[in-house]
């Protein structure tokens, strides 16, 4: 499979990525990684005609820490999030995640700011994100701004993002708490999930049980009024939306959440 | 658009469609036909080749993000004189191959693994090969062979040297 005929444009700076969205507008796409983009352009689910290959803005991969919190480059690869010694210190949950996308070739093309743009509910890091009340920050034409999370994912591989911007860094206060886990149910090894989930402290989030990431509220409301984690994590598909597809029904992912959010809350305990 | 790229050292500098696929670059462009198209959708791990000496699936890159950068493929293993690869050599010892279809794949996946972990464990050495599926299943020999190639695990252990199990950034 080859994708469609597209024009395809190399960014040197953040600045002439900008530009070249601003010329091209929604008929073009951002390729970082392109584990997410190129397949869809082969099966020709997505069909741009202009790609911004914005993989050689070095100043985009970083892991940095900024005392309170740790800044991302958005294109840092899941390789580097696994392996990175800051991270496995202070966001063990990003690290552990981002070792369990995929494969390790996978690992060594995809970014996090790829995986979060292309907003993938079955993706492990956007849930990664909104349980860590990670801040996004883009850069468009009129400068930058900064998105909450929880504010980020509108729907189906719908973000908060603007044709005309890219999202540049990804901001991660350190966790007051040092308990986490992170769940992920597949069928084979590289399989997105079937159902997974975040935990982080008293937070909480489910990957693939809606359209976007969710918070489990109801599970953190309850562990909040003083809930055993078992009787928590009964509560965990409330509000949730799960899809019907090969691998699952919405019952059985259901299930799946009950169980997962459970033994997250167990691990996640363990460890504090 | 023009693109040069050092394939298995020799560099190449040729005019390709902005859609080319590496991996068709690699086979038809380099003429190196070891590298096979198995699933196409970045799944089974037969195309996996070297990037800058990091494993990848060739058929979800396109050539022209490769411009400028190193491609290794099982061609370019072996020494000038014909002396295998190390890894290539356990394969042969440890019986790792039957139809031979992942097995260019499989190997390029286990260099690239020992690369970044010289040493692993039986456990590391089966989650590092996730992204490679044997349709003949022979992954016993397969693992076996990278084993073999790694050679004897440190006496101490993996953790305790590698906080998170490989490189940092």
């Amino acid at each position: 499979m080859i994708p469609a005929p597209f024009s395809y444009y190399r960014a040197l700076s953040v600045d002439e990525a900008l530009d070249l969205a601003a010329e091209h507008g929604e008929e073009a796409k951002f390729l970082a990684g392109g584990h997410s983009l190129l397949p869809l352009m082969k099966l020709r689910l997505a069909l741009p005609e202009v790609v911004i290959d914005i993989g050689r803005l070095a100043d985009l991969s970083h892991i940095r820490d900024a005392g309170d919190h740790i800044t991302l480059g958005a294109l840092t690869r899941h390789h580097d999030l696994e392996h990175s010694g800051l991270l496995a210190r202070e966001l063990p949950l990003l690290a552990c995640a981002a070792g369990q996308v995929g494969d390790p070739q996978i690992r060594h093309r995809g970014t996090i700011g790829g995986s979060l743009a292309h907003a993938d509910p079955a993706s492990d890091l956007p849930a990664v994100v909104l349980a860590l009340d990670a801040t996004l920050v883009a850069r468009g034409p009129s400068g930058t701004r900064e998105i909450a999370a929880a504010d980020f994912f509108g729907g189906l591989f719908e973000t908060a993002l603007e044709p005309d911007e890219l999202l540049t860094e990804i901001r991660v206060p350190k966790p007051a708490a040092p308990r986490w886990s992170f769940q992920k149910f597949t069928k084979r090894a590289i399989d997105w999930a079937i159902v997974g989930v975040a935990v982080q402290g008293d937070a909480v989030a489910l990957v693939n049980m809606g359209e976007t990431p969710l918070r489990a509220a109801a599970v953190e409301r309850a562990l909040a009024d003083g809930a055993a984690p078992r009787a928590a994590a009964a509560l965990a598909a409330e509000g949730t939306r799960a899809s019907a597809d090969i691998n699952a029904t919405r019952d059985y992912r259901e299930h799946l959440a009950r169980v997962l959010v459970a033994r997250g809350l167990q691990e996640a305990h363990a460890r504090a | 658009m023009k693109v040069e790229i050092t394939v298995n050292g020799g560099q190449l500098a040729t005019d390709v469609e902005d859609r080319m696929l590496l991996v068709h670059y690699v086979r038809d462009v380099a003429g190196l036909t070891a590298t096979n198209v198995g699933c196409d959708t970045s799944s089974c791990g037969a195309c996996t080749v070297l990037l800058d000496g990091e494993s990848v699936k060739s058929c979800t890159l396109l050539a022209v993000q490769a411009d400028g950068h190193d491609v290794t493929t099982v061609e370019g293993l072996a020494s000038a004189d014909g002396q295998l690869h190390p890894v290539q050599q356990a394969f042969r010892e440890q019986h790792g191959l039957q139809c031979g279809f992942c097995t260019p794949g499989m190997v390029m996946a286990i260099v690239s693994l020992l690369r970044e972990n010289p040493h692993p464990t039986e456990e590391q050495v089966r989650s590092g090969l996730e992204g490679n599926l044997c349709r003949c299943t022979g992954y016993h020999n397969i693992v076996r062979a990278a084993l073999a190639a790694a050679g004897p695990a440190h006496p101490r252990g993996q953790d305790e040297d590698r906080p998170g199990g490989g490189v940092a950034p």
